[in-house]
């Protein structure tokens, strides 16, 4: 990753018809970065990626790839290549066609054509698979020759749009590490769209999170993890306990922040009784029933055969943060009118 | 032959598959009674009363059905038209079809519901109201007017099917096309038109038939420089025997039947079903 800027967009709004749509986004992404957008459903991640590969246009604003405005340009003239959800292949053409279609385009001598799309199914661990056609594969390998056509024409950003979230949990994280690698190696400049939080945070360089049409936090993985911004990215990227306080405020804690000790119930920073004790692989979940709601702490194995249903238990917090009461009502006002 | 009584059939097949053998076999009888009959007349040389099956087989009628040089030009004439029909509605109803099915503007069920329209009346009025706009522009009797005839009767399957098989193509296909480098007119020619092509063989199929079929407009309109194999037909069933009807007849249904058993075999029965499906 270098810090070259490749791809920015300047403060641009899209807004359909119905009054959904995004405002106000401004981004850069550098040569070779992975940036994710990251929001629940319906947050406007399709329609930024759609405004910079071409098929949307942009109402105001600008976007720029290597300082060069192409939000006038149709989708074919553009740099850019993007990978759908799903339907991403041509089904009427064998793996090979699908891949030398947009190279035929650009007048590429056959024998090269040949080479490069060899060298890429090699690449992304699908040689062999030429002459077979789309419905005769799995969609975990769909997606990749989907990725690897797409990564046959060079372009300057590659856009993903929730690329293996039609693929089961396994092949997912297996896929996942092998664009990372590949995307490395290649010092590929990728904008990646997706809804799940653990896959963001396993593949970015940056993360953007997304809220109702614009942008709430734009971080590392581990700035977003260690100080999410608000309430709602709290919320949002991992597991957190949130208890709310008389003067309105919210104090947030993560399991993993949370020490429990026997005791009379009252103490440390809030106290209860032992709910449930879980087992969530190689450690434990407790959750504990206080008055302000249930907290919930993750601790070891051995911690945990400390405990049983039922205990008083104080609950020390080692890392909180503090969210006003009115920044969530705040919010809800960026809302799309 | 006491396997011929229908009471044994009764008791082996037991009630409810009897009364539907039954069923299947007056369905058969029904539809391909007339259709055997028709081969069996056209290859009867010798054929008279009271003989239930002819007493000689033979190609004599062929023969002079061949011979006649007005069926024989017919035959050319019908099949000039069917291509030109098939041909020039894919060119005029492909597109609009791509547009109907893509671009959601208002109006847009109107339109698909006016080409259902004008299969909603009595063709004979339709035909007749056009005679008259036809004399005007000087069309009667011409082969543009018995084209335009034909494009008529078969617009709405060259709308309503294309635009159910554009419809099946996701958007995303395309938009990956344009991606690819190629432009607009590319990517119809090169992604959308082949993975729609299912269901626009068959509506051109049924152009062709449609055209080929078609009388009582090219009738109307043609006579009396353009008799196609149908129009034709009106006069040989007067003036010839019965037996150069059923060649005639044969000839008729052959082109159809060629076309159907092709597309069976190209595209497979699963795609020409996929085909009839409305989107
Ligand atoms: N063509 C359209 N016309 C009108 N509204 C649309 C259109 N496309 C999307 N929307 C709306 O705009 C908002 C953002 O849609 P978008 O597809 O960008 O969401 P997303 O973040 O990609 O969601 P998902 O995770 O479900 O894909 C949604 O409320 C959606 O209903
Ligand atoms: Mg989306």
């Amino acid at each position: 990753m270098s810090d070259q800027v490749k791809l920015e967009i300047r403060n641009m709004t899209k807004i359909y018809k119905t009054g959904d749509g995004v405002r106000n986004i401004n981004l850069t992404v550098n040569l070779g970065e992975l940036v994710t957008l990251l929001g629940p459903s319906g947050c406007g991640k399709t329609t930024i990626l759609r405004t910079v590969a071409g098929f949307l246009s942009c109402d105001t604003g600008s976007i720029l790839i290597d300082g060069k405005d192409i939000s006038h340009l149709p989708p074919e003239k553009r740099p850019t290549a993007m990978v759908f959800q799903s339907y991403n292949l041509w089904p009427h053409m064998t793996v090979y066609e699908n891949m030398a279609f947009g190279l035929k385009l650009r007048k590429i001598p056959k024998p090269e054509i040949q080479r490069r799309i060899t060298e890429m199914l090699e690449l992304v661990k699908m040689s062999g698979f030429e002459k077979k056609y789309p419905n005769q594969m799995s969609g975990g390998q769909q997606q990749r020759i989907a990725i690897a056509r797409s990564l046959l024409l060079q372009p300057e950003v590659l856009l993903l749009d929730e690329p293996f979230s039609a693929l089961d949990a396994k092949i997912r994280s297996q896929m996942r590490e092998e664009l990372r690698k590949i995307q490395t190696d290649l010092e590929i400049t990728v904008v990646f769209v997706t809804h799940d939080q653990e896959e963001a945070m396993a593949l970015s360089d940056r993360i953007v999170v997304m809220n109702k049409g614009s942008f709430e936090q734009i971080g590392t993985p581990a700035e977003i993890y260690d100080h999410p911004a608000s309430r709602y990215i709290a919320d949002f990227i991992g597991e957190m306990n949130f208890i709310e306080q008389r003067d309105g405020t919210t104090i947030a804690v993560r399991p993993e922040n949370v020490t429990v000790e026997l005791g009379d119930g009252t103490g440390g920073d809030i106290g209860g009784y032992v709910r449930t004790i879980m087992m969530l692989g190689h450690f434990y979940e407790i959750a504990i029933g206080t008055d302000s709601g249930i907290v919930k702490a993750y601790v070891s194995a051995e911690t945990a055969g400390k405990f049983k249903r039922g205990d008083m238990v104080n609950c020390f917090f080692e890392g909180t943060y503090r969210y006003e009461p009115d920044s969530e009502k705040k919010r809800e006002k960026i809302a799309p009118a | 032959m006491s396997f011929l009584n229908p009471k044994r059939w009764y008791h082996s097949l037991g009630k409810r598959r009897f009364y539907e053998a039954l069923l299947l076999i007056v369905f058969i009888l029904f539809f391909y009674g007339p259709l055997l009959y028709t081969f069996m007349l056209a290859f009867a040389n010798k054929y008279e009363y009271p003989s239930i099956i002819p007493s000689q087989f033979g190609f004599q009628w062929w023969n002079y059905v061949l011979k006649q040089p007005t069926l024989v030009k017919s035959i050319g004439l019908s099949f000039e038209f069917a291509f030109a029909t098939t041909f020039i509605s894919m060119i005029i109803c492909l597109p609009a079809a791509y547009v109907l099915a893509r671009y959601n503007f208002r109006g847009r069920k109107m339109v698909m519901f006016s080409f259902l329209l004008g299969n909603a009346f009595p063709k004979i009025g339709i035909y007749t109201s056009m005679a008259i706009v036809f004399y005007k522009m000087n069309l009667m009797g011409t082969f543009t007017g018995v084209l335009l005839i034909h494009l008529i009767e078969c617009m709405m399957m060259m709308i309503w099917l294309p635009t159910s098989a554009f419809r099946n193509v996701p958007a995303n296909q395309e938009e990956a096309a344009r991606d690819a480098g190629a432009g607009p007119l590319r990517t119809f020619w090169y992604i959308t038109l082949p993975t729609a092509w299912p269901g626009i063989a068959v509506a051109a199929m049924f152009a062709f038939i449609a055209s080929l079929g078609e009388s009582t407009g090219t009738l109307l309109v043609g006579l009396p420089y353009y008799r196609t194999m149908t129009v034709e037909m009106y006069g040989v069933i007067l003036d010839y025997p019965s037996t150069a009807g059923a060649v005639f007849s044969l000839i008729l249904i052959a082109p159809n039947l060629a076309l159907l058993l092709l597309m069976r075999r190209y595209l497979g029965a699963d795609t020409l079903a996929r085909g009839y499906k409305m989107g």
